[in-house]
């Protein structure tokens, strides 16, 4: 969760200095959903993410490093820099990708567990979805399917009470956002996303189902975003007095509390593991700022397995002088 | 004319129909990743009878029956390519691509590239488009150029049964998405089709079908045997080359070029509407790599841009023909 915080927080920063291009979401005041979530997966489980996806990153074990010269669009970054903030993946840690169309991680996530149904693999798969996403008609498929066909896989819902910037009660008539699970018969949990023990035995129950067969889990977890919607929202639909409620709850914070209370951390341990992943995230941020932007013909390349010839073919025209000839020849 | 791929070979006769569901039976007994996945493929054995048998050879779980759910079939094909899987994924009618956009063009033709190459999306979609059997505009329609049109999916469109079987194998085989469009009205139609059961034809190459030096045909689907009907019609006045495009992309420029340096004249023939349709590209491509070796306007065969109407008289009105094609040539000969 430290590193989660301290990468976003920093991201940010670095965003807002006009460093990093594009637009970046941050996962603040998230990460026990993403860190208990994928606390109590295998390492070969796969997951599918959202357009807020660097908390199930750094959960899922992908390296910080890597991630940041993605964002600063390197080639030394997990997708070459290809990808960006919103699409960083990482097939050999079986990270499906960020995603920037909202709700089209279900289903993946369903067409995963498939995959393992097929195969008769041991593992399931796990599909992270905004409380925006709900909304989405190719969610509803997905979960649909899976509970249809008793797929391996668990729906996670984020609700951070807000879809982009509408309120979740001005999006969806359903109070509970997993009530939707009995339309499929499957279970509906809401938990405490601020908590990551909650979240953590919630995700270990139904990684459980899922593996017995017993099919798919839509799980709640009802949570928070700090920032905004993207860096540079100017948060209008919400008042600082709301976002100063829920940061009480923040849960680095309690979970620490809890902890110390419990004697298994001291304040000066959580102070070295702070200073640590500082200087971790710091390096990251050096790393991809010294890293090689790809040269401009990479743009060209991993459109398919193979290069095709029309690509090279408009490439060469574009690139064709005047006094260079011409395919076609002479009248 | 029988392709180069014929000679020396060992054939069979069947129909395209038949050449589909047979490549699909040889590579599900081939690769237990392959599995079939859509709408009515199993039980029913297809709406249009393609699937046929396959479920009772292969159960469920490999021809497996779905939902009425576009985008939950699409989605799920693509998230079990990216996992290692093989799946052959049915969309019916091509009409209902429409329901399925969403997973088509920003998850299965961006994965890899968004990833940096390092995702493999072995998925095939099989489609069947076109009219002709007064099925009406949601389930007439020939969306193929949509697909061609979309960075990062391959589209090809066979027009023959020997086309049919050597395509859906590379489809099947290939590594990237691609989709495989049926035209409904030829199911029937039949030919020579190797019986080798690694024959391929590459994804990117068309075939020169019948061999003239005055006007040159490049036709797909329904056309390319009506442009052949026509070519042999004209016989002794007008020497008439037809290419089956069977790829729609990647797209052959090379074989169209050679084409026009013989001919000079050119007839493009398909069933998309005719702005910015399939056509269209193969014009653009001429004009582009052959400009010189124009000796007369190309001449465009399709769709005049209106949806499929459901009444015989409409409907066949707006569908390209044989006689399209003849005015066509006869118009730049």
């Amino acid at each position: 969760m430290l590193t989660i915080r301290e990468f976003d927080t920093r991201a940010g920063e670095r965003f807002a200095d006009g460093e990093i291009p594009g637009f970046v979401h941050l996962y603040v005041g998230e990460e026990a959903v993403g860190v208990g979530a994928c606390a109590a997966l295998e390492e070969d489980d796969y997951i599918t993410s959202t357009h807020r996806g660097h908390g199930h990153c750094i959960a899922k074990g992908l390296d910080p490093k890597l991630m940041m010269s993605e964002i600063y669009g390197k080639r030394d970054g997990y997708c070459n820099g290809k990808g960006g903030s919103m699409h960083i993946a990482d097939v050999d840690s079986e990270m499906l990708g960020a995603n920037g169309i909202v709700g089209a991680g279900p289903p993946l996530g369903t067409g995963a567990a498939l995959s393992i149904s097929q195969k008769g693999e041991d593992r399931i798969a796990l599909s992270f979805l905004g409380d925006g996403a709900v909304a989405q008609g190719q969610v509803h498929e997905a979960v649909n399917l899976a509970s249809t066909w008793d797929l391996p896989v668990v729906f996670l819902i984020e609700n951070n009470q807000y879809g982009e910037g509408t309120a979740v009660s001005d999006q969806h008539n359903a109070k509970n956002l997993s009530d939707t699970a009995a339309a499929y018969d499957i279970p509906g949990i809401n938990v405490d996303g601020m908590d990551i023990t909650a979240v953590n035995e919630a995700v270990t129950e139904a990684r459980k189902r899922a593996r017995n067969g017993e099919g798919p889990t839509l799980i709640e977890a009802e949570t928070y975003r700090f920032h905004g919607h993207f860096e540079g929202d100017q948060e209008l639909y919400r008042d600082e007095e709301e976002v100063e409620d829920w940061r009480k709850r923040d849960p680095i914070d309690t979970f620490s509390e809890r902890l110390i209370e419990r004697d298994e951390l001291s304040e000066e341990e959580l102070g070295e593991m702070r200073e640590d992943i500082e200087m971790e995230i710091e390096d990251a941020i050096e790393y991809a700022k010294n890293a090689d932007d790809p040269t401009p013909d990479e743009a060209y390349e991993d459109m398919f397995s193979q290069r095709v010839p029309d690509i090279d073919l408009f490439v060469e025209q574009a690139n064709a002088r005047a006094d260079g000839g011409t395919r076609g020849g002479e009248f | 004319m029988a392709s180069a791929e014929l000679e020396s070979q060992e054939t069979e006769t069947m129909t395209i129909r038949e050449a589909i569901r047979e490549t699909m039976r040889e590579e599900l007994n081939r690769d237990d990743d392959v599995f079939l996945i859509g709408e009515d493929i199993g039980v029913m054995e297809g709406v249009l009878d393609v699937t046929g048998d396959l479920y009772h050879d292969f159960g469920p779980e490999r021809v497996r029956d779905t939902p009425i759910s576009e985008a939950g079939i699409i989605g799920a094909a693509t998230g079990a390519a990216a996992t290692g899987s093989r799946p052959v994924a049915e969309l019916m009618f091509s009409d209902f691509i429409g329901v399925a956009m969403e997973q088509t063009m920003n998850q299965m033709a961006k994965m890899r590239y968004m990833f940096g190459g390092k995702i493999e999306m072995p998925v095939t979609v099989r489609a069947t488009e076109g009219g002709g059997m007064g099925a009406a505009s949601q389930h007439s329609g020939t969306v193929h150029t949509m697909i061609a049109h979309f960075p990062g999916l391959m589209a090809v469109a066979p027009g023959t049964p020997e086309a049919a079987k050597g395509l859906l194998r590379s489809a099947i085989r290939s590594d990237d998405p691609v989709f495989f469009f049926e035209n409904k009205m030829i199911y029937e139609q039949s030919g020579e089709v190797p019986v080798d059961e690694d024959f391929t034809i590459p994804l990117g190459e068309a075939n020169v079908e019948r061999e003239g030096d005055d006007v040159t045909v490049v036709a797909t689907q329904r056309l390319v045997g009506e442009s052949l009907t026509v070519a042999d019609e004209l016989d002794g006045d007008i020497d008439v080359e037809v290419i089956d495009l069977r790829s729609l992309y990647p797209l052959d420029t090379d074989t169209i070029v050679e084409s026009l340096d013989k001919t000079g004249r050119m007839v493009v023939a398909g069933e998309s509407p005719l702005s910015y349709g399939a056509q269209a590209e193969v014009v653009s491509r001429a004009v582009e790599n052959a400009f010189y070796s124009l000796d007369a306007p190309i001449q465009r065969v399709g769709v005049p841009d209106t949806h499929i109407p459901f009444g015989p008289s409409l409907e066949s009105e707006v569908l390209p023909d044989a006689d399209d094609v003849r005015n066509a040539i006869e118009r730049i000969a």
